[in-house]
């Protein structure tokens, strides 16, 4: 791996979670399918949130965009914001253990789909069904899992 | 943890201003392409390269699928391509026959709606797409199709399959389109019970497999059994094609309006492949088009009938028939058609000004009930 920025691993990553996101799943396993983009922004913000940072998530959300919800930039704007809290808290959140982490994400995709919810009911294409939050709470519990294996894809060489 | 390892000690501070400044920055560019987007179309020409850009991403994403199928079919065995045939054929056989009729049937039809020419099919052309095996929203019912701009797609067409109604196209991209299904929440389509001709709604409940009708009084004649079609209002689709047929009716004596469910026709979830509609606009079984806020009919020889003069005291009873189909009557009519009832004429002119007032009232679900309209059967499918 290349030791000097993350960039090229941060771009497999996203590459690697939006295929995960558009591959066709069983119904059941859509429902409970966690923001694989969510989580990829969520780590690479917190390690290394000089190299990506707020202006990968608002691209992410613009890819993400491309392919569903009802207006353009709604999930760059979730996804920034997203980025944005990890970001300004990155430090506090690495120090801590990993399930503390899980509950620290756990509040962060709440935000996240708390924003998406309220663009969706602003632009008038509201999606009030309960479903929408499992994805949030299944994020948080593959949250030791995607990032042992993003923090795979990079290793720094300090 | 040993992934948060990198750059821990140097400040955040570098370029481009602190995080907050430049979370501001984003989020304000997202709600100016969010405006532009929702309240003045702007970004049109962005959603169609996005669309490009996004097909290949997605046609590879789709590729293991497909390949899988391609596999699947190359090897199937020639005991199954037999059964195959033969299962076609008969269904073909069974096609032919049914219309058979077809022509006899339009040609009446033609006769009763009164038009000197025959009545061409409404269906024009159709064009098969392909269902691109991905994933676009797991709550919305979206599918991507194979078909774009360049095949002749346009937002807002016809999507059916061979046993009902499947959806519309809304983004169309070069290649592709995405296809909202008549399952989605927020799909609304025009339907009418075909045994009754009880116009109504038909809203996705957001599952694969059901539609809502919420729009029905309690005291609406509605069965369990009972199939919807097409009402041929809302510009989409012309009236008569297949919808859904009702599977739950329940009716609580304390609610004005009764939960109506219904299970579509078309094999939404397994299809992979559809068939995109242009239709006839002259047909006269064409849907109803808005333009400029003015609905117009299929035929534009058609206009509202003038309302005819009071019938003095001394005219004799036949005049007031005789009156409508004076031909000079038929221009500027349809201000006064409207406002037909209140003269108080006889009925003829009572029809086009219902059908306007029908239309408009389907348009706004909310206030305007459903109201019992003339019993239409449905069209035999084009040929």
């Amino acid at each position: 791996m290349s030791s000097g920025s993350p960039r090229i691993a941060m771009l497999k990553t996203v590459v690697g979670a939006l295929i995960l996101t558009l591959l066709p799943m069983p119904s059941w396993l859509e429902i409970i399918r966690p923001g694989f983009l969510a989580l990829t922004v969520l780590y690479w913000s917190i390690a290394a949130p000089r190299a990506g940072g707020i202006a990968l998530g608002w691209v992410c959300g613009l890819l993400l965009d491309a392919f569903e919800g009802p207006v353009l930039g709604e999930h760059a704007l979730a996804l920034a914001f997203l980025a944005y809290i990890a970001v300004r808290e990155h430090q506090r959140i690495r120090s801590k253990p990993i399930f503390q982490q899980s509950l620290i994400v756990f509040a962060a995709l709440v935000f996240y789909e708390v924003v998406l919810f309220a663009i969706d009911g602003w632009s008038g294409h509201p999606l009030t069904t309960p479903l929408r939050w499992v994805p949030t709470l299944t994020g948080a519990l593959v949250w030791p899992a995607a990032a042992a294996i993003l923090a795979r894809s990079y290793r720094p060489s300090a | 943890m040993a992934g948060f390892a990198t750059g821990a000690g140097r400040p955040l501070q570098g370029r481009g201003g602190s995080p907050g400044f430049r979370f501001a920055l984003y989020a304000i560019v997202s709600i100016a392409f969010m405006i532009l987007d929702q309240r003045f179309n702007w970004l049109e020409r962005a959603h169609y390269a996005l669309q490009a850009a996004s097909y290949p991403v997605e046609l590879a994403v789709s590729s293991p699928v497909a390949a899988w199928r391609w596999v699947q079919n190359s090897f199937a065995t020639r005991d199954s391509l037999e059964a195959e045939n033969q299962r076609l054929r008969t269904r073909l056989r069974d096609l032919e026959l049914r219309s058979m009729r077809y022509d006899a049937l339009a040609q009446q039809n033609a006769a009763l709606i009164g038009l000197r020419s025959s009545l061409p099919p409404v269906a024009q052309r159709w064009l098969p797409a392909d269902i691109v095996n991905i994933q676009l929203d797991s709550l919305r019912q979206r599918v991507l199709i194979d078909r774009g701009s360049l095949n002749g797609v346009t937002p807002g067409q016809a999507v059916l399959d061979d046993d009902g109604v499947v959806g519309q196209t809304m983004h169309v991209g070069p290649w592709s389109a995405q296809v909202i299904l008549i399952t989605d929440p927020e799909h609304a389509l025009p339907v009418s019970i075909a045994r009754t001709g009880l116009r109504t709604i038909a809203v996705g409940a957001g599952d694969a497999a059901s539609l809502a009708l919420p729009y029905l009084p309690a005291n609406a004649d509605v069965h369990v059994g009972d199939v919807l079609v097409t009402s041929g209002l809302g510009g989409v689709f012309p009236p008569g094609y297949p919808v859904a047929r009702v599977t739950g009716v329940r009716k609580d004596t304390v609610e004005p309006l009764a939960h109506v469910r219904a299970v579509p026709f078309a094999h939404l979830d397994t299809d992979s492949e559809v068939m995109l509609i242009w239709f006839r606009h002259d047909s006269p079984a064409a849907p109803l088009q808005e333009r400029n806020g003015e609905l117009t009919t299929g035929d534009r020889n058609i206009q509202p009938l003038a309302a005819p003069v009071k019938p003095q005291p001394a005219a004799s009873a036949g005049t007031g028939a005789t009156a409508n189909e004076s031909p000079g009557a038929i221009h500027n009519a349809t201000r006064r058609a409207r406002s037909g009832p209140r003269e108080g004429g006889g009925e003829a002119q009572d029809g086009p000004s219902k059908a306007t007032k029908a239309v408009s009232k389907s348009k706004t679900p909310k206030t305007g009930l459903p109201k019992p309209a003339v019993s239409k059967k449905p069209e035999p499918p084009p040929t």
